[in-house]
């Protein structure tokens, strides 16, 4: 029997491969539901929603999201995950992302933009987890 | 049973207002607890990527110097450095092998085996006081205070750190102990706008604002925290976040644990309201809970 | 006696161990300090070399030993040549300094945040603890700082000598050295209680409670001088003007 060729390029399915390592979820076990991108508190920030994320994750097409920014704009908040009827862990599939770019040494932010008031004014865990989520 | 208490970086300083009178409480009530010493930063939020261990160093470093402190149980008030400590342990309990290189990296401090306990001050309030012993306690109930409960994200996300089950309603279980009446506010449970405040202003606010909203349409008097980001996104910017955004109207907004010192007749002055906007103050002393301040 | 050095240095000279600079081997006396054992194997240090005395924190060194994974540092100065040391020397580590104005600054935490906010970087990895030659705890300062605690601040990183060594291993990117540096001239110079009885004394000199014995010496000439000195009230002698080792005090 003829194999059937694979829409996705190798490339991209090491990327899904990267992805599944270091977030130990599956983006194949979603079905597109849509419940993520729903109840995002930052969806309207990204480029494209949560749900559209996991679809071009499951492509491999990694640079996309990254493009659409949806690992910068999240703040972490979880109501994805304990929604997601599938359980699949959506913070830590674009925490994987936002690795992928943070570990070759790139700042999502410029701790220097951060106003001189708001360094006075802003309660530590701020900074920390600002600096941890978005810094390398 | 000895009861550690993990403050984090915050509580020292600028969220003063959530430990103070939280610690006046818990000696009021009887609760012995002693500060856990030589503590670091817990990190705030907790790493999610599988293969990162470093990230984990730091809470769990707390975790071991509560348990050569003695502790089997460490409590913390501030929400992030619950979620950050919680999520650490379980993963420390659950992952054998994670718990082995995290040790053995940490050489020059004693093994953790997962023995200790991290609970927040609001599930100690529940589990080890109860509603009814606390309604008892207190003296000077606030009758006639609609509250909003802000729980926020990381107090009750996800499902295996959360204080309580959605219909548990612990922060409404608290405000009726204190007297007061809690209102019904759809956006209890949701996200403050957390780091992104910083990290990307405009869309933070605007998170925010969403929030103020609800509390507006709640009709409710103030706004209940635990957490010092969201009182920083909520209360200390939300000048800002009303200016940049019409329709909203401002409302005062607490830690839970200020009005738990007012409820039992502590010392306002352990209540730090100093920290919180004028309004805070005001409100309370309009509504005589509190006297007013004298120069 | 002169037989008796003479012993000694023969014994210390022929004891040597081997160890790497640079790449190289070199059989170097056991007893020297890295820094000597340099000079021994050729180097000369032109600048930046140092007080030599464990003080200054320019001599900085990380080394390995062959075969062995883990990463040792010290003090080329004060540290002695182990076998198989494998050394390399760096002048020093880039590090940041915040350029800010003494005068002004509010003896605050808040100046340490706005000046270096990348102290909210630290994952408490405690690298720099265990890097460090003086024994500093250096994650228990930074954590105080994050606290907003200055003084605590202060008093642990006291004994630092801004060697460069908790830098160069920093996964924050932070320059620890140089933020502590800030706590403590913050907390020195604007929050602790002064010293009452310095002010005192510099008011006095001020005053011209010691002009008159100044003018005096200034007239004498160098015998008058050593005379004044050599009669000058002093404690009294304990022991003997000289003194050499009982024994050979192990360079057998």
């Amino acid at each position: 029997m003829a194999s059937i060729p694979s829409p996705i390029h190798p490339d991209n399915l090491k990327a899904v491969q990267k992805i599944a390592e270091i977030s130990g979820q599956n983006v194949y076990e979603c079905m597109q539901c849509g419940t993520c991108s729903a109840v995002c508190p930052m969806v309207s920030s990204m480029g494209f929603t949560t749900r559209q994320g996991i679809h071009y994750l499951q492509f491999g097409e990694i640079e996309a999201v990254i493009d659409a920014r949806i690992g910068e704009f999240c703040a972490s908040c979880h109501t994805c995950v304990v929604r997601c009827p599938r359980g699949i862990d959506v913070p830590r599939v674009f925490e994987a992302v936002r690795q992928l770019v943070l570990r070759t040494n790139t700042d999502l932010i410029d701790l220097k933009t951060i106003p001189k008031d708001t360094m006075a004014e802003a309660p530590q865990i701020a900074f920390v987890s600002t600096f941890r989520k978005l810094t390398s | 049973m000895k009861l550690g208490y993990y403050p984090g970086c915050t509580l020292k300083t600028k969220a003063a207002n959530l430990e103070q009178a939280a610690m006046a409480a818990l000696d009021h009530l009887g609760i012995e607890f002693t500060e856990l010493s030589r503590w670091n930063c817990c990190g705030a939020v907790f790493s999610l990527a599988d293969d990162d261990l470093i990230h984990q160093v730091a809470p769990v470093r707390n975790l071991i110097r509560a348990a050569q402190q003695g502790c089997d149980t460490v409590v913390t008030i501030c929400s992030q450095c619950y979620n950050t400590l919680a999520r650490a342990n379980k993963l420390v309990r659950d992952d054998a092998e994670k718990r082995d290189t995290l040790n053995r990296f940490m050489r020059e401090e004693p093994d953790y085996d997962g023995g200790v306990e991290v609970v927040h001050y609001l599930s100690l309030l529940r589990d080890r006081v109860g509603w009814d012993k606390l309604r008892q306690a207190v003296t000077n109930p606030l009758t006639g205070l609609k509250v909003a409960p802000f729980y926020g994200c990381t107090l009750v996300r996800p499902e295996d750190v959360a204080i309580d089950a959605v219909d548990d309603e612990i922060l409404e279980g608290f405000i009726a102990a204190l007297g007061a009446e809690p209102a019904s506010f759809t956006a209890s449970r949701e996200c403050c706008g957390s780091y992104q405040m910083l990290a990307h202003p405009e869309e933070g606010m605007a998170r925010a604002a969403k929030v103020i909203a609800a509390a507006n349409r709640s009709a409710a008097d103030a706004l209940i925290l635990s957490c010092p980001l969201c009182e920083y996104n909520l209360g200390t910017r939300q000048g800002d976040v009303v200016a940049a955004h019409g329709g909203l109207e401002q409302v005062p907004t607490f830690y839970f644990t200020q009005l738990l010192g007012v409820a039992l007749g502590l010392d306002p002055d352990l209540c730090r309201l100093d920290l919180n906007g004028p309004a805070a103050r005001t409100l309370l002393t309009e509504k005589k809970y509190i006297a007013a301040a004298t120069a | 006696m002169a037989t008796k050095t003479a012993t000694l240095t023969e014994k210390v000279a022929a004891k040597t161990v081997p160890i790497y600079i640079m790449g190289k081997k070199y059989e170097v006396p056991g007893a020297l300090t890295i820094m000597k054992a340099m000079e021994y194997a050729g180097y000369q240090y032109i600048r930046g070399c140092g007080c030599r005395g464990g003080v200054c924190g320019a001599c900085a060194t990380v080394y390995r030993k062959v075969g062995d994974y883990k990463i040792y540092t010290g003090l080329a100065c004060q540290t002695v040549v182990e076998p198989e040391m494998y050394l390399t020397q760096i002048p020093f580590y880039p590090a940041n300094r915040a350029a800010y104005d003494f005068e002004t600054a509010e003896p605050t935490a808040e100046t340490v945040y706005q000046l270096y906010p990348e102290l909210f970087r630290c994952v408490a990895c405690n690298a720099c603890t265990k890097v460090c030659p003086m024994d500093v705890e250096v994650l228990d300062y930074v954590s105080a700082l994050k606290r907003g605690d200055l003084k605590a601040a202060a008093e642990i990183s006291f004994d630092c000598i801004q060697c460069g060594l908790c830098a160069s291993r920093c996964m924050g990117e932070m320059a620890q050295y140089h933020i502590a540096q800030l706590a403590r001239r913050l907390q020195g110079g604007k929050l602790a209680p002064k010293a009452g009885h310095l002010e005192k004394m510099c008011t006095e000199i001020d005053g011209g409670a010691f002009d008159d014995l100044l003018a005096e010496l200034k007239t004498m000439n160098e015998d008058e001088l050593k005379k004044v000195y050599t009669e000058r009230e002093m404690e009294p002698h304990m022991g003997a003007e000289e003194w050499t080792p009982a024994s050979d005090v192990g360079l057998a």
